[in-house]
């Protein structure tokens, strides 16, 4: 599934950290958060499997904007946070 | 000060520092802070290990996450590199624990 | 595991022997090394910005493509993470972080500051960012937005932060002077 700019997108909200030892790049307070793809950035080696020397896929990476009042309670209304986050952590969001 | 959110209880890895509510009112030190011999020297060294494909960022980045939370807060940055660098040769094979042990009992 | 907990200073001693003897890290490549990363300096994001300022097509460039664009000044990039470059405006401001541990545009900044790399700045980034700013004295004007660049995967980002008013006519050399790292993290802006 390749990622457009403008689409809306939802990051999964999975914890593999409950279920063992791994290297996740999606910070937690992003999980299951909404936002905005801003731009594809590329393919990188999945870090997640990079981290322990196992084989890493080349994966798509994208900048993601949420809305950052929205993920405290709190906040400046327009502004934003912006993460890189890849492909396989990211579904498309209806809304 | 920040309220307590839901997500201040989810599972987060103790590395995963956004919005920690234990720093939201610490202050920032601003001031410069020399590095020292030990930093720089265990900076390059990382460096090396990388360009000669022995041992990548990711690999470094999981060393110190794997760093018990205590440890993590208590070493210095450069600190946390080290035992990294340590632990992700070990666990590679390219030292051994006996290598090392006579390295530091030397 | 045990070994891990050995003093640092021992631990780095035996580490360097170790690796001396493996032929994996001399003790020359360490001191080039060292020599080697104290020239990446902030001067060098600086040039890029006071370029950016003089140069619209080296701003066109700098902002497609900031791993070329310092490449085409002469600065080290082979082997090194792609360089993302965020465009400040009267409308919009940007701040880099990395809350998972301190990824930081080496390349053009050089090492990253302690404060970068602190459990307070990682964490207040991204939930209390103009609280943060505050810390360096930093209010945004009234309707400047504020967007943090969180650095999670495998670019490194550096800002290019609005040229200061009466500037007008400064040589390139003389830009660069106003440029401080704070400012290309997005805690400062340039003053004159």
């Amino acid at each position: 599934m390749t990622l457009a700019p403008g689409m809306r997108v939802r990051v999964r909200d999975d914890w593999p950290e409950t279920r063992g030892t791994c290297h996740i790049r999606t910070p937690h307070y992003l999980r299951g958060e909404r936002g905005v793809v801003l731009a594809w950035l590329g393919e990188f080696p999945n870090p997640e499997d990079a981290a322990f020397a196992r084989p890493a896929a080349e994966t798509p990476l994208y900048h993601v904007r949420f809305d950052q009042p929205s993920l405290w309670g709190q906040g400046t209304p327009g502004d934003a946070v912006v993460a890189e986050i890849f492909g396989h952590w990211l579904e498309e969001a209806d809304t | 000060m920040s309220q307590e959110l839901p997500r201040d209880t989810r599972p987060r890895a103790h590395h995963d520092l956004g919005g920690a509510p234990k720093y939201m009112c610490m202050p920032v030190d601003t001031e410069p802070h020399v590095l020292s011999a030990f930093d720089k020297d265990v900076d390059a060294i990382r460096q090396i290990l990388g360009d000669k494909e022995i041992m990548s960022t990711d690999e470094l980045r999981r060393g110190i996450e794997a760093i018990p939370e205590t440890d993590y807060h208590r070493l210095t940055y450069y600190q946390r590199w080290l035992r990294s660098i340590t632990d992700t040769l070990l666990r590679k094979g390219v030292l051994t624990e006996a290598e090392l042990r006579a390295a530091l009992g030397a | 595991m045990s070994l891990l907990e050995a003093d640092s200073d021992r631990l780095l001693a035996a580490l360097r022997g170790l690796l001396a003897e493996k032929g994996i890290a001399s003790a020359e490549e360490i001191a080039a090394t060292v020599s080697a990363t104290d020239a990446a300096t902030p001067a060098q994001g600086a040039r890029m910005v006071a370029k950016a300022w003089t140069d619209a097509a080296f701003r066109t460039f700098m902002l497609a493509d900031g791993t070329r664009a310092a490449t085409s000044l002469g600065i080290p990039m082979r082997g090194l993470p792609p360089l993302g470059v965020l465009e400040n405006t009267p409308r919009m401001h940007h701040l880099v972080v990395c809350t998972l541990c301190s990824c930081y545009p080496r390349a053009v900044l050089g090492y990253p500051p302690f404060w970068y790399k602190s459990a307070a700045y990682r964490a207040r980034a991204v939930r209390d960012p103009r609280g943060l700013l505050a810390e360096w004295g930093t209010t945004l004007p009234a309707g400047v937005q504020l967007t943090v660049v969180d650095s999670t995967a495998s670019y490194r980002w550096m800002v290019l932060p609005l040229r200061p008013a009466a500037t007008a006519g400064w040589s390139e050399a003389e830009l660069a002077g106003v440029v401080r790292p704070g400012d290309m993290i997005g805690v400062t802006v340039p003053t004159v």
